[in-house]
């Protein structure tokens, strides 16, 4: 008897972590998203850094500055200068790109997760209270969810980004902040509000149900008969016991907003100039896909290999984390 | 049965009534008014102007003389559009999108299903992965890629499609698959899902067992069941198409609602942005109903509830 050897447990997360190693598709989705996250943050910096000093150009001669027009050179083709080439007002399209990513993919993971805080507190209060206040905590989820998406973000971040413009006088003018990093945060900051304030829907339903769940399990039990506080038994107890399910839904919700995004900004709602995004790139390509159709592209399969990698990754990890769902 | 869609129906005129009201507050906080105009017009004749859309009343008389004529039907002037109702131009604009919307969600549906039902009957094959990797491109690439993509391959080639503009039936076909692929993508998944769990079913084996024909168990015995979930998706889904229409009704250059949304939305047309707001939330309430019908009819356990 003192012979059986006992197996170390696996953990959960062990467990999926092996599951999700065996799945080629996400372990590959895994790589390209790295690979296009360190490009998109790391040779931005880098080409930065090694700019020349000239306020106008501010490029180095491998990384051009993304705003910086010359337009005695639009739409030549890619070069050991412009290794992609340049757009319609000679602007170097391979920075253009990096910058537009960093914008496209920090959208989808700011909104993501504001969607997610919002959706996890209201969900997870509404499943652990129940009864009555839960009934109307989810009426209201059901209402909203009868809006209509795109027309509430649309008016949503209008209305944010009419009072940022206050704001913007104040960080410049009280605060002393750079102009254009002003500019920049203050037009990115509607989006991510808007996007993330209205798309938390379907993580507050979710997270419900996974309370109503855990919530009659013993170790549960056990810290209400400690005498363990609610706000403590939600957030010290239940919460991280959903962290599987909610780490697959952000997975998934991230290439949903980055798309809704590059949306916007296609109907000339979203990110402006300065900024940039994959969204800006797409609709700029498109106006000259005839002639040049390395505009359109080129931007094309960055985006879409990164919504790719995304709805691949997610997949493979609801498959790692909830091996009962995916057994055929 | 009976009971349901009524209660049901009284829930979507709430649903409606709380969208108006929140649009109403919304487009009112915004700063800017729909007579702010680069033309700098005479005082009193903005004065005039003010008086005639009532902007010059307190926001909560606005609201209710509103109301009141929504309640009869009356849905204001334009305010961006001089002399324009904003009935005549949903009534002018709205076929479009609705026509757009409903051959984008049947062409997802007439793809979507049966992509997803042979997929699910071939598990794990080389269809099933080929149909799912097709479905993953068909998410995750924007329509606005898609369609100008499907113009230049497709309209050039082909004598009788044009790249853009809306004037006989045979116009429809290259938006509504643009719009359409994405939902046939969802569909496809959430079909094969479906399906695979109802496959493995006792009642499946069962008939299997009795000898019934594998054309049947699908038909008859599985696919009842199995599309339960696409379903539920498309009543969604559907009202996400119409009000999702707007990109592909600018590339395709269709006189469709979208257009006046966002313009209506730029220049503060608070009784364009409303009416069109208005519209959305019935549609929606519409196809969230239809499809619970629908599965209600597939689904006997559900008609009780």
């Amino acid at each position: 008897m003192s012979e059986t050897k006992i197996d170390k447990g696996n953990s959960l997360w062990a467990d999926a972590w092996v599951r999700l190693k065996k799945n080629r598709m996400a372990t590959g989705s895994m790589a390209v998203l790295v690979v296009i996250g360190l490009l998109c943050f790391i040779i931005p910096v880098i080409g930065e850094i090694t700019a020349s000093e000239d306020p106008l150009e501010r490029s180095s001669h491998w990384f051009k500055n993304p705003n910086y027009q010359d337009l005695t050179n639009t739409f030549a083709p890619p070069s050991s200068l412009h290794w992609l080439g340049t757009d319609q007002s000679g602007r170097d399209l391979f920075s253009r790109l990096l910058y537009g990513g960093q914008i496209s993919l920090l959208v989808g993971l700011v909104a993501t997760s504001v969607s997610l805080v919002i959706g996890i507190v209201y969900g997870s209060i509404a499943g652990y209270i129940g009864g009555r206040m839960d009934t109307l905590m989810m009426r209201v989820v059901d209402i909203l969810y009868g809006l209509p998406f795109l027309v509430l973000v649309i008016l949503f971040s209008l209305l944010i980004s009419e009072h940022m413009k206050d704001v913007a006088i104040v960080m410049q003018d009280d605060w002393g902040w750079d102009a254009e990093f002003v500019k920049k945060t203050t037009n990115l900051i509607p989006l991510f509000v808007a996007i993330g304030s209205l798309g938390w829907l379907t993580m507050a339903r979710m997270a419900r149900a996974q309370v109503m769940n855990i919530k009659k399990q013993e170790f549960v039990e056990a810290a209400v008969s400690l005498g363990l506080p609610h706000n403590k038994i939600l957030f010290r107890h239940i919460m991280p016991n959903m962290l599987g399910p909610v780490i697959v839904y952000a997975t998934l919700t991230v290439p949903g907003f980055i798309l809704f995004e590059a949306s916007l900004s296609y109907l000339g709602l979203g990110v402006e100039s300065p900024n940039s995004s994959w969204g800006i790139l797409l609709k700029d390509g498109a106006n000259y896909m005839e002639t040049y159709p390395r505009l359109l592209i080129i931007p094309s399969v960055a985006f879409s290999l990164t919504l790719f990698a995304l709805n691949f990754l997610g997949d493979g990890l609801r498959d790692a984390l909830d091996p009962k769902a995916s057994k055929d | 049965m009976f009971k349901t869609i009524l209660s049901r129906l009284g829930q979507g005129v709430i649903v409606v009534f709380f969208l108006l009201s929140i649009t109403f507050v919304l487009v009112r906080l915004m700063p800017g008014d729909p007579l702010t105009d680069e033309k700098a017009l005479p005082e009193h004749v903005i004065q005039k102007n003010r008086e005639y859309y009532k902007l010059d009343q307190p926001t909560v008389v606005q609201y209710f003389h509103y109301l009141g004529n929504v309640a009869q039907g009356d849905l204001g002037p334009a305010m961006s559009k001089a002399g324009r109702d904003v009935f005549e131009i949903i009534r002018y604009s709205f076929p479009a999108s609705l026509a757009l919307g409903v051959s984008g969600i049947l062409i997802s549906i007439v793809v979507g299903i049966p992509a997803g039902i042979i997929s699910a009957l071939r598990k794990n094959s080389y269809i099933d992965y080929g149909t799912m990797v097709l479905a993953m491109f068909g998410i995750s690439i924007p329509s606005f890629v898609i369609g100008p993509l499907l113009a230049s391959s497709i309209a050039s080639n082909v004598p009788f499609l044009k790249v853009a503009g809306w004037g006989d039936p045979l116009d429809w076909v290259l938006p509504s698959v643009t719009l359409g692929l994405a939902t046939a993508a969802y569909i496809a998944r959430i079909t094969r899902g479906g399906m695979l769990e109802v496959l493995n079913q006792d009642y499946i084996r069962t008939a299997r067992a009795k000898g019934v024909s594998q054309l049947n168990i699908i038909l008859k015995h599985a696919m009842r069941g199995g599309i339960i979930p696409a379903i539920a998706y498309i009543g969604p889904a559907f009202a996400a198409l119409i009000s999702g229409s707007f990109i592909v009704e600018t590339i395709f250059q269709i006189p469709g609602l979208g257009q006046h949304f966002i313009n209506g939305a730029l220049a503060r047309d608070y009784n364009l942005i409303q009416g069109v707001v208005i519209l959305f939330g019935i549609l929606i309430v519409i196809a969230n109903l239809a499809a619970d019908i629908a599965l209600a009819l597939l689904n006997p356990r559900l008609r009780k509830a």
